[in-house]
């Protein structure tokens, strides 16, 4: 029991829970089940996209390039629908996972094989897949409209009381869990960022744990690209724009270190709800929509520096009790 | 070892390099001609005479001066980023100390502010906000990515919370004169003659200073610095601290030439600047680089953004291939060094 309150997740959970109960303390119809299932549909992007960021970060790299991954796979997902409306509305997942998963392996491989350093990597792609969407669009929004009437619904189908893009992140986070605790490929990627050298080693290859994190933060992007273009009805070049950050802000407040080799899923999930309760609490609260960059930007300064902090406690117990 | 890109300064302290100084002359020349400022200025020479050949009035002295106003105030940013860079951190909070600048900047002058306690109050901003930045990093010493992502949310989060969807445009008559006005024969944008000025203090402090050298050692091995007495938490506040300053620097020019500020202002212009310190041949990785290299690529980012624009192409396809050319700089130089590294290692 001590243990699990111990843990940096637990910490957060409860934080969360806290600033969900005040902020309802303001207004009660928060905490009602209309108002939570709001905050989770709000949210499932952020969640999808920032596992994937999760990975990269936990090689000790960031992905810049989500944000553009899921303007791309949105506008792609939205021309196919706008001008070939008999494909099937539940193929458009696996359409828009392939594609993400496509441009990923693209970062990928600028950084397995031309070893550029993940952040220029996707700094470079950023822009240039942002660019694609403005070719392929020549300039035009694809809206509302021009999309049928399934495709709209794909976020919204009901299942169990839960939205689909819901269900859709539950199932990724699940996914991701099991992945990173559970698979030799998951366990080599925490080798990898914890210590390159020694993981190297031990017979971990570089260039696939690389391949691997930024072609499944590429395909989760892609995912979430359609899932964002059909919830809000709308495809255009500045789809998502700067959400990029906002998914390092989750994995950021999540617990996780750039420095590489720490991090959970569970870290993650909670930082992003965090992030979609306090974007919600604020309009409940009557507080302007201009303050919500503020407010993140002290969050993660507060993270980042408790999480330092905590760190260097417990290396600090940690030596202590070898000396004895 | 082909991670890694060499350029022709750092030698002194890049005792890992493979190729020894060349001897014979003509290894000199070849090494010369391979080497990053060739490379890139070739590049530039090539865009010169694209954009020449594409608009005949691309030459004249005035359109070429005109030219350098779309890149001057991101450069003057990538000056102190160099240092940044070299010393193995990262900046992203630049444009964000840009909208803080601009913020105060503007409410003084919506109270009448003359235009001497405008640029006070824009350099002292942006001094403190790299001040800010360069505490946390080096108190906690916490990596620099963290701590300017939040402040970079935050910095622009104040700007957003004070400004909302408003924008300050009143501003001192003067106040123009800074980021709009000609100096030298009414030919030269004062912004150019500014960024000069940075550039050649960047130099001097890189190249001839002991602090220069510090930031090259930081940047290879810190502990190994510190170990040898490298005051290192004091190099790294002093070089964010720069950093804000020119940030600020920045802020004046950018605010007076447009005549406004809203909360948007500069957005993205992190990345440009970052683009531009690695498309200079300054190693993300840390520890090597040089103030030329960056000045070349400055221009040629400026000037290639130039001719695209004259030939009528939109934003985001200039931005493809800002990406693309970002790839292959960095691709290519390793590629032939590759292939240049093979036979002599056997040697």
């Amino acid at each position: 029991m001590r243990r699990i309150l111990k843990r940096r997740e637990s910490t957060l959970l409860i934080s969360l829970i806290v600033l969900v109960l005040l902020v309802s303390l303001r207004s009660p119809t928060f905490i009602g089940p209309k108002s939570l299932n709001s905050i989770l549909n709000d949210t499932s992007a952020l969640i999808i996209v920032a596992l994937g960021q999760s990975l990269v970060i936990l090689i000790g790299g960031i992905d810049l390039s989500v944000a553009s991954v899921m303007a791309f796979s949105g506008m792609v997902t939205a021309l196919l629908n706008q001008h070939f409306p008999g494909i099937p509305a539940w193929a458009f997942l696996p359409i828009a996972a392939a594609l993400g998963a496509c441009l990923g392996s693209l970062s990928g491989a600028l950084v397995a094989f031309g070893r550029l350093p993940p952040l220029i990597a996707t700094i470079a792609t950023m822009s240039i897949y942002r660019g694609f969407v403005y070719v392929l669009s020549r300039g035009n929004w694809v809206l509302a409209r021009d999309m049928s009437h399934s495709f709209l619904a794909i976020p919204s189908t009901k299942m169990l009381g839960l939205s689909s893009m819901v269900w859709v992140a539950i199932l990724m986070a699940v996914a991701a869990g099991a992945f990173m605790r559970l698979s030799s490929s998951g366990r080599e990627v925490y080798a990898f960022g914890g210590n390159k050298v020694a993981a190297n080693f031990a017979g971990v290859s570089e260039r696939k744990v690389e391949m691997l994190v930024l072609t499944a933060s590429g395909l989760l992007a892609g995912l979430a690209g359609v899932l964002w273009v059909s919830r809000y009805g709308m495809a255009q070049s500045e789809t998502a724009s700067g959400f990029e950050m906002q998914t390092v802000a989750a994995c950021v407040l999540g617990g996780m270190s750039f420095v590489g080799g720490s991090g959970s899923v569970i870290g993650v999930v909670i930082g992003a709800i965090f992030f979609g309760v306090i974007n919600n609490a604020l309009t409940v609260i009557h507080i302007s929509p201009f303050f919500q960059m503020v407010i993140q930007g002290f969050i993660i300064i507060f993270a980042v520096v408790s999480n330092t902090l905590i760190d260097r406690r417990n290396q600090m117990k940690l030596v202590a009790r070898r000396k004895i | 070892m082909s991670r890694e890109r060499k350029t022709g300064e750092e030698s002194l302290v890049d005792g890992s390099r493979l190729i020894a100084p060349s001897r014979s002359p003509g290894r000199r020349i070849a090494h010369f001609l391979l080497s990053w400022e060739s490379l890139i200025f070739i590049l530039f020479l090539l865009v010169v005479s694209v954009n020449s050949l594409l608009s005949p009035v691309f030459l004249d002295p005035s359109n070429l001066f005109d030219a350098t106003l779309n890149f001057t105030e991101k450069a003057i940013i990538a000056m102190p980023m160099i240092f940044v860079i070299i010393l193995g951190d990262i900046d992203i909070s630049v444009a964000s100390i840009i909208a803080l600048s601009a913020l105060f900047m503007g409410m003084a002058g919506a109270h009448g502010a003359p235009t001497i306690a405008l640029a006070g109050i824009g350099l002292g901003v942006g001094l403190l906000a790299g001040l800010f930045n360069g505490f946390l990093i080096s108190r906690f010493d916490i990596p620099a990515i963290a701590v300017t992502l939040g402040t970079m949310s935050l910095f622009r989060g104040i700007a957003n919370a004070v400004l909302g969807d408003h924008a300050y445009t009143k501003f001192p008559a003067d106040f123009g004169f800074l980021g709009q006005g000609y100096a030298i024969a009414n030919l030269v944008p004062l912004e150019l003659l500014v960024f000069v000025a940075i550039a050649a203090v960047a130099v001097v402090i890189l190249n001839l200073t002991v602090f220069g050298r510090y930031s090259y050692a930081i940047g290879n091995n810190r502990v190994a610095a510190k170990f040898s007495g490298v005051p290192v938490a004091r190099v790294r506040v002093a070089v964010f601290a720069a950093t804000g300053l020119c940030s600020g620097l920045s802020a004046i020019l950018l605010t007076s030439r447009i005549g406004s500020c809203n909360p948007n202002i500069a957005a993205g212009w992190e990345l440009d600047v970052i683009t531009m310190v690695v498309l200079g041949g300054v190693a993300i990785t840390g520890g090597k680089g040089n103030v030329l290299g960056v000045i070349i690529a400055a221009f040629l980012l400026g000037f290639m953004k130039f001719g695209l624009a004259v030939v009528n192409v939109q934003g985001a396809i200039m931005n493809v291939i800002t990406g693309a050319l970002l790839i292959v700089a960095i691709l290519l130089p390793k590629g032939i060094e590759a292939a240049r590294h093979r036979p002599i290692r056997t040697r």
